[in-house]
């Protein structure tokens, strides 16, 4: 009974998550959540997704990224265009190429495809960034979150700055063929799958290396630990993970444009990083969620908004400089959860 | 062929000789010492070593391979490793994961193998973690395997250190000021410490130290640098009694 029970907890955290999956994609289907609340909790997928991916580079490797948004704008114009040319009939790129329906099942393949060229962007930043370090690489980032949405802004077949849209229409075509929350349920597998590859990748002793570099990147490199791979590694997923948000994030809304990407985007990864604790994936998560739905609640404050959210961040700065969690994890902060959900290692070694 | 070899290694920091013209030769299994006053080169001579800066001149051979212009991971998968002056663990990790990161110089699985977690995943980091375990077994470290490393006393951070260099099965093992800002005791028992992992990883070791005793008594060679010239070589007993030496320490005789 009790190796049963031991060998039952290792698998809690992925039962309650797929209880949680059931629970959202249920009541969205059965029409119990509005269409508003539905279309906040696919924004706080998002922003899971955002803001873990960006912990990777600024909290487990301790650099300074603060251009996140241009890669999401890179996997979410890079997703969009694919599927509006594939799959729907009066777009830019004329008649569909495949039928309407395909997307059922191609449009995960295609929001990997948006993240691989997000990684990519984020390779082409990583190359020349190696030599730099902190405010250096600050800044190299913040131009390229420039770079990319002034070039979105000038490429006037995509629509500029006017925008792109046309994958409501892709969604709709999904949902003919059955009449399900579909971008619910992508949204959440995504994020899922991003905590679950982070979780994955920083507990590995190739991913541990990362952390070893904002800890001393010299005696990293000295200890035998590869430091350019372990940073292009780290930054390729961080970007591509942030493509991948940014395809949910365009086929959530239907509509796109380069200034739903700019710096002020950006911002909002960094600021719930450093809410939730550099170096903590729970904390990613939380603040994640914590900060939407906070956005969400003051919106009746219009404007003043915009004064109460940073007045917020500077009180939590000002008394809670590590973030919500620092580095650790919820399980250290309540010993409790980590009875529930006993890690994998810890299974193991009791056998 | 010798295990270690370096010939006529010569450094500038722009203007400035830090190294010039130094030379050395392991066959393998020696304790070596490198003294000088402070400013000497001697970190110098380890970081051209390790591959921290690639010399102006000279080379730098182990295993008779050149190290040319290798990254300092490659120079480290080659057989030598180090620990530093000033202690540079991951102050924010545990012992065990101090441990287990050195191990990325021979990981045996790759990226995708990580995030799909595959067999040959799992079998390489069970063997990591079983030699990291091995290796705090033996420096006595089991029980502090999972303190964060800053959390540890001066005294084991530096046997954590030397744990981490092991883990990398060096042939050549640098040591740079093993016993800075260590106490009477805490230097006795490193000299024992030493003389214990050489028999017993059949180690090379070279080692930097600025306490005489601990010099003295372990290594069966010095060499003395002073202004990144190599001034004086020998046994503890030549270098003692040798005039350059105590010049090179305490200054010129007046008079």
């Amino acid at each position: 009974m009790l190796v049963w029970f031991c060998r039952m907890k290792q698998y809690s955290l992925t039962l309650s998550a797929f209880l949680f999956f059931v629970l959202v994609v249920g009541l969205s289907w059965a029409g119990t959540l509005s269409s508003y609340i539905q279309l906040v909790l696919m924004f706080v997928g998002v922003n899971i997704m955002m803001s873990s991916s960006l912990n990777l580079v600024n909290g487990y490797m301790g650099e300074f990224s603060c251009g996140h948004a241009g890669f999401m704008a890179v996997g979410a114009y890079a997703a969009s265009l694919v599927t509006v040319w594939c799959f729907t009939a009066e777009s830019v790129f004329g008649p569909n190429l495949l039928p309407p329906a395909w997307a059922v099942v191609l449009f995960p393949f295609i929001l990997l495809f948006g993240g691989v060229i997000a990684a990519l962007a984020g390779l082409l930043v990583a190359i020349p960034s190696f030599r730099t370090r902190g405010d250096y690489l600050a800044i190299i980032t913040l131009a390229v979150n420039y770079i990319v949405k002034s070039a979105i802004e000038n490429i006037q077949p995509i629509g500029g700055a006017r925008g792109f849209m046309g994958m409501a229409r892709v969604v709709n075509g999904m949902k003919e063929v059955a009449d399900i929350p579909w971008m619910m349920i992508w949204t959440w597998a995504f994020v899922f799958l991003t905590v679950l590859l982070i979780k994955r990748f920083v507990s590995s002793t190739y991913g541990k290396g990362i952390i070893a570099i904002r800890e001393d990147e010299i005696a990293a490199e000295i200890m035998g630990v590869n430091t350019r791979r372990a940073k292009m590694v780290a930054f390729m997923l961080s970007s591509g993970l942030a493509g991948l948000a940014g395809g949910l994030f365009a086929h959530i809304l239907g509509y796109i444009n380069p200034g739903s990407f700019g710096i002020m985007k950006s911002t909002e990864a960094l600021v719930m990083v450093y809410l939730g604790g550099m170096g903590s994936l729970s904390g990613s998560v939380l603040s994640a969620v914590l900060f939407t739905l906070l956005l969400e609640i003051l919106r009746p404050l219009q404007l003043y908004k915009w004064v109460v959210v940073p007045f917020i961040l500077i009180l939590l700065m000002l008394f809670r400089t590590e973030g919500l969690l620092g580095h650790r994890e919820l399980t250290d902060v309540f010993p409790i959860l980590k009875r529930i959900f006993g890690s994998r290692e810890e299974v193991h070694a009791a056998f | 062929m010798p295990l270690f070899e370096v010939r006529a290694l010569t450094h500038f920091f722009g203007g400035l000789r830090a190294v010039s013209d130094f030379n050395l030769t392991f066959d393998g299994g020696e304790l070596t010492g490198l003294i000088g006053p402070n400013g000497a080169g001697k970190t110098t001579v380890f970081n051209l070593v390790c591959g921290v800066y690639h010399p102006t001149h000279g080379e730098v051979r182990i295993d008779g391979r050149s190290l040319g212009r290798l990254y300092p991971h490659q120079v480290t998968a080659m057989g030598i490793a180090r620990t530093f002056q000033n202690i540079r663990l991951w102050p924010e990790m545990t012992v065990l994961d101090n441990i287990r990161v050195c191990h990325n110089y021979k990981l045996g699985y790759g990226f995708l193998d990580t995030i799909f977690q595959t067999s040959r995943y799992h079998t390489a980091e069970k063997g990591i973690g079983r030699r990291a375990r091995e290796v705090l077994e033996i420096m006595g470290l089991r029980d502090h395997a999972e303190e964060l490393a800053k959390n540890l006393p001066y005294g084991l951070q530096r046997k954590v250190e030397i744990a981490r260099a092991l883990i990398l099965r060096p042939k050549l093992l640098l040591l740079d000021e093993p016993s800075a800002g260590m106490n009477l005791g805490e230097k006795e028992a490193l000299i024992g410490l030493i003389r214990w992992i050489r028999k017993e990883f059949n180690l090379t070791i070279w080692l930097i130290e600025h306490e005489m005793r601990v010099v003295m008594n372990l290594c069966e060679r010095i060499q003395v640098l002073d202004f990144g010239q190599t001034i004086a070589e020998g046994t503890p007993e030549e270098i003692q009694g040798n005039p350059r030496v105590v010049e090179a320490y305490l200054g010129k005789e007046v008079g």
